[in-house]
C-alpha cells in the first residue's frame, strides 16, 4: 500500500505573526518556515504504519514555487520514500489543493492519504475533507488513534462530546490531531541520505485543475486586543472584585 | 435576496446550542429566510426546539436511519442536495460543523469560508487566521452558493427572548444514495453533571500547573462551588490530567462565557485564541511574568494550593 501525506510549509509556529501596516498581508519576508505541525504528524503516522509493514510507501506531497524543494528534503530525511513538488508560483485555497491531490491520487493509487487537519497559516480545516468528497471515499477527520486492518481503518476521532470511533473501508483519508503521535527529529545522517531520494516536479498547469478562486482576500488587519488588567493582592480581593462586577 | 440554510447539530435527541449561534449570523446576513435543516433518525424533538429559534422561517428534516450518527460522508450527499436554491450554507464551527462542511462543499464545488466572526455583507465576512493572530476580510463570488462555518464563540445564540418563535416544521424527502464505506462503533463521552464547557456562563480552567490527575480534583471542587464548566489547558490534556474534550484553546474548544477563570495556566498563544472573546479572565499563577497576565482582567499570583483553599473561604 501507498500512503500520500500532505506536507505544506508554513510560517513556523514560533514567529509571532505582525500584519502588514498596509493591511495587504502579514509580514513573511525573512521569518523561519517550517512543515506544518499537523503535517509532521501526519507524515510520521505514515511512516509508522510502513515501519509496521502496513504500507510499502509513503510519499509527501507539496504545492508550491521552486523553492518548496528545500522543505521537501526535509520530509524526505524524516524518512518518506519520494516526494511529488507541484508546482505552483502562487498559494492555493483548499479546494484547489483538494483538487490537485485527487489528480495525484488518481495517478498514484494509494490506499490512505494523510493531511493535517488544518494548516496553521489560514486555518481552513478544509482541505482532507474536500478530497475525501471528490474522491467519493471515507473521512476520518481530527484522528488521534489509527490502526489498519482488513482493509479497514479505525479511526479514533476526537471530537467536542469525546472520543468519536469510526471504521472506513480503505481506500480513506485521515486527518491527524495533535495527540495521534509524536513526530521524530531528523538525523543529520537521514539528511544525506534525502539527497538521493527522487522527487518528481509537476507544473501545477499540467494537472487540468481549474485554478479559479472563488474567495479573495481584501483586508488583513490587527486583532482587537484586551487592554492589560489589574492585579490583586489575595482572594479576598479577587472575591470582592468579582463580586463587585455581579459575577460571583 | 440571500436565502440560507443551518445545518443543526445535535446529540441524543437534543439540539446542540451551536446551532442558534450559528443562526444568529445568517440573521446578520439579513436573508428574506433562514431555514434548519435537522439530519436524524428520530427528528421530531430536535426539530421542536429549532423551531423556536428567533429568526428560523421553518426547520425542514430529513429521518433516515443512517442519520443516526453524524457522519460526515452520509450527511453531506444529503446537504448538498438539500442546498439547491440556497445562497447560503452555514454550520457551526464545531468539530461536527467543521467535519461536514467542506465535504458539502466540494460537493457543490465551490469555496468554504471558515470560522465567520463578523458579517459584513451577504458575501464578505472577516475570519481569523494565524490562530487568531491575523483577522481577514474574505469576498466571496456571488454568483455560487457560499458554505461556511460559524465562530460560535464570535455570535450570541439566537434565543427567543421574550416571544419565542415557532418556525413551521417539514419533512424533506430526499433522493440520494448514501455511502456505506464509513461507519459509527462508539462514542466514549465523559459523564459529568456540571455545565457544558461549550456554553457554560463560568468556567473554571486548570493547567499544568495542577500537577497531575489527582490534583485536578481541587479545580473541579471549585468550579462546582462557584457552578462553573471545567477547562484544561493543552499541556493538562497532553499529561493525562483530564480528557481531551476538556481542552480549551486553538486546537480544543473556543469559548466565550462571561467568566473565565485560568488557574495554573502559563498562557501559550494557542490557548490565549481559546478565550479572548470572555467577558471576564481571571488568572491565577505562581509565577508573575507569565503571559496568560498579559490579557487578564484580574489577576493573582500565588500558588495555586494555597489560593483555591482560601477563595473558598472568602466565598463562604
Amino acid at each position: 500500500m501507498k500512503i500520500l501525506v500532505g506536507y505544506k510549509r508554513v510560517v513556523d509556529y514560533n514567529v509571532r505573526i505582525q500584519v502588514k501596516p498596509d493591511g495587504t498581508g502579514v509580514v513573511t519576508d525573512g521569518v523561519k518556515l517550517s512543515a506544518n505541525p499537523f503535517d509532521d504528524i501526519a507524515l510520521e503516522e505514515a511512516l509508522r504504519l510502513r515501519e509496521k509493514g502496513v504500507a510499502e510507501e509513503v510519499i509527501v506531497v507539496g504545492i508550491g514555487p521552486a523553492d518548496l524543494t528545500a522543505h521537501l528534503r526535509n520530509g524526505l530525511a524524516m524518512g518518506a520514500n519520494r516526494a511529488i513538488h507541484v508546482l505552483s508560483a502562487d498559494a492555493v485555497q483548499p479546494l484547489t489543493a483538494a483538487r490537485v491531490f485527487l489528480k495525484l491520487v488518481e495517478k498514484e493509487q494509494p490506499g490512505l492519504v494523510i493531511l493535517g487537519k488544518q494548516a496553521i497559516d489560514d486555518d481552513a480545516n478544509q482541505t482532507g475533507q474536500m478530497l475525501a468528497a471528490l474522491w467519493d471515499r471515507p473521512q476520518a477527520t481530527f484522528a488521534s488513534k489509527v490502526e489498519i486492518a482488513d482493509g479497514k481503518a479505525t479511526v479514533t476521532r476526537e471530537v467536542d462530546a469525546g472520543l468519536e470511533v469510526i471504521e472506513a473501508e480503505l481506500p480513506a483519508v485521515i486527518t491527524t490531531d495533535l495527540r495521534l503521535n509524536e513526530p521524530r527529529f531528523i538525523k543529520l545522517p537521514d539528511i544525506m541520505k534525502a539527497k538521493s531520494k527522487p522527487i518528481d516536479t509537476i507544473e501545477f498547469a499540467s494537472l487540468g485543475v481549474d485554478a479559479h478562486d472563488q474567495l479573495k482576500t481584501t483586508h488583513y488587519a490587527a486583532p482587537a486586543k484586551r487592554s492589560k488588567g489589574v492585579m490583586v493582592k489575595d482572594a479576598a480581593e479577587l472575591v470582592s472584585a468579582l463580586k463587585q462586577k455581579g459575577l460571583l | 435576496m440571500s436565502k440560507i440554510l443551518v445545518i443543526a447539530e445535535h446529540l441524543g435527541g437534543k439540539l446542540n446550542p451551536a446551532t442558534a449561534r450559528a443562526v444568529s449570523a445568517a440573521v446578520a446576513i439579513k436573508p428574506e429566510a433562514i431555514d434548519v435543516l435537522v439530519l436524524s433518525d428520530i427528528a421530531e424533538a430536535i426539530a421542536a426546539e429549532a423551531a423556536k429559534i428567533q429568526g428560523v422561517s421553518r426547520v425542514l428534516t430529513v429521518e433516515r436511519p443512517e442519520n443516526a450518527h453524524p457522519l460526515a460522508a452520509v450527511l453531506a450527499p444529503q446537504i448538498a442536495k438539500a442546498a439547491a436554491g440556497y445562497s447560503h450554507v452555514l454550520a457551526p464551527s464545531t468539530t461536527f460543523g467543521k467535519d461536514v462542511a467542506p465535504r458539502v462543499a466540494a460537493l457543490l464545488g465551490v469555496a468554504q469560508v471558515s470560522d465567520v466572526m463578523s458579517v459584513e455583507g451577504s458575501h464578505t465576512f472577516k475570519r481569523p487566521i494565524y490562530a487568531g493572530n491575523a483577522i481577514i476580510t474574505v469576498e466571496a463570488d456571488p454568483s455560487h452558493t457560499i458554505v461556511a462555518t460559524i465562530r460560535t464563540a464570535s455570535w450570541p445564540a439566537a434565543t427567543g427572548g421574550s416571544g419565542t418563535n415557532s418556525a413551521s416544521v417539514e419533512t424533506l424527502s430526499l433522493d440520494v444514495a448514501l455511502p456505506s464505506h464509513t461507519r459509527f462503533i462508539e462514542l466514549k463521552q465523559g459523564k459529568s453533571d456540571r455545565p457544558d464547557l461549550q456554553s457554560a456562563n463560568k468556567v473554571v480552567s486548570g493547567g499544568r500547573g495542577v500537577g497531575s490527575k489527582e490534583n485536578f480534583e481541587i479545580i473541579y471542587k471549585f468550579a462546582d462551588k462557584i457552578g462553573a464548566a471545567v477547562g484544561a489547558s493543552r499541556a493538562a490534556v497532553d499529561a493525562g490530567y483530564v480528557p481531551n474534550e476538556l481542552q480549551v484553546g486553538q486546537t480544543g474548544k473556543i469559548i466565550a462565557p462571561e467568566l473565565y477563570i485560568a488557574i495554573g495556566i502559563s498562557g501559550a498563544i494557542q490557548h490565549l485564541t481559546g478565550i479572548k472573546d470572555a467577558g471576564t479572565i481571571v488568572a491565577i499563577n505562581k509565577d508573575g511574568e507569565a503571559p496568560i497576565f498579559e490579557i487578564a482582567d484580574i489577576g493573582l499570583v500565588g500558588d495555586l494550593f494555597k489560593m483555591i483553599p482560601e477563595l473558598e473561604t472568602a466565598l463562604s
